[in-house]
């Protein structure tokens, strides 16, 4: 029963690992690649490192595989995050078939400045608020 | 369990082709850098498989040092990429 739950642990993750390579290779930009590589990466990583605390069954071995699921979990997602904003700001091309991108008209590449919508005359004065909204 | 291990390899191996299809091909950095990325974790998977296939436990603590490095890799290559420097893609 073990040994059949981990067959299919290894087969999956490899075959998630698989996913995430053809999707890099296939997918039309960064952000889509990157979309494709870190989630099904981190799930093949994670569905392996199960198989391999059952496989061994001993505290330590539980405790490291654990480990390694928790530090990918916490890191691809920043990593990615890290990766896509520098791709950004250095302009590589989005996909041509992009249906909405909400930075473009926020962000001026010259000055490297980025505005948040709301610039009133208000806010400049940088007053507190009579009132609190709730 | 041994054929069983084998496939997961040979896919993975696959798997680390095409990554380095796109490291090659890659039209920027930043692709190269996400395809490196890849890299490191496939990497951290097949090292996990060859801990169950030799039943030596240590090898997870070499997978946890490479996915480190790759996390550390990464950051690395994108402070490059914001704060400028001559690049030539």
């Amino acid at each position: 029963m073990i040994e059949a739950i981990k067959g299919a642990l290894l087969l999956t993750g490899s075959l998630f690992m698989l996913l995430a390579a053809v999707g890099l290779l296939r997918l039309p930009d960064l952000l889509t690649r990157m979309h494709a590589t870190t989630k099904a990466a981190a799930l093949g990583v994670i569905l392996i490192m199960l198989a391999a605390a059952m496989h061994f069954a001993e505290v330590g071995v539980v405790a490291r595989s654990f480990a390694i699921i928790v530090f990918i979990l916490m890191t691809a997602p920043v990593a990615a995050h890290v990766i896509g904003r520098a791709g950004y700001f250095v302009g590589s091309r989005l996909w041509s078939g992009t249906v909405k991108d909400e930075l473009r008209p926020n962000y001026d590449p010259l000055t490297h400045e980025l505005k948040s919508g709301l610039e009133t005359q208000e806010n400049a004065k940088r007053q507190p608020r009579a009132t609190d909204p709730d | 369990m041994d054929t069983v291990l084998l496939i997961s390899q040979v896919i993975m191996g696959l798997a680390l082709i095409l990554a380095f299809v796109r490291v090659v091909r890659g039209p920027s950095l930043p692709d190269r850098v996400v395809a490196l990325e890849l890299f490191s974790t496939t990497v951290v998977g097949l090292v996990g498989v060859y801990a169950i296939q030799s039943g030596v436990a240590s090898f997870l603590d070499a997978a946890i040092v490479i996915a480190l490095m790759g996390f550390l890799a990464a950051i690395g290559f994108a402070r490059f990429l914001e704060r400028g420097g001559p690049r030539d893609d």
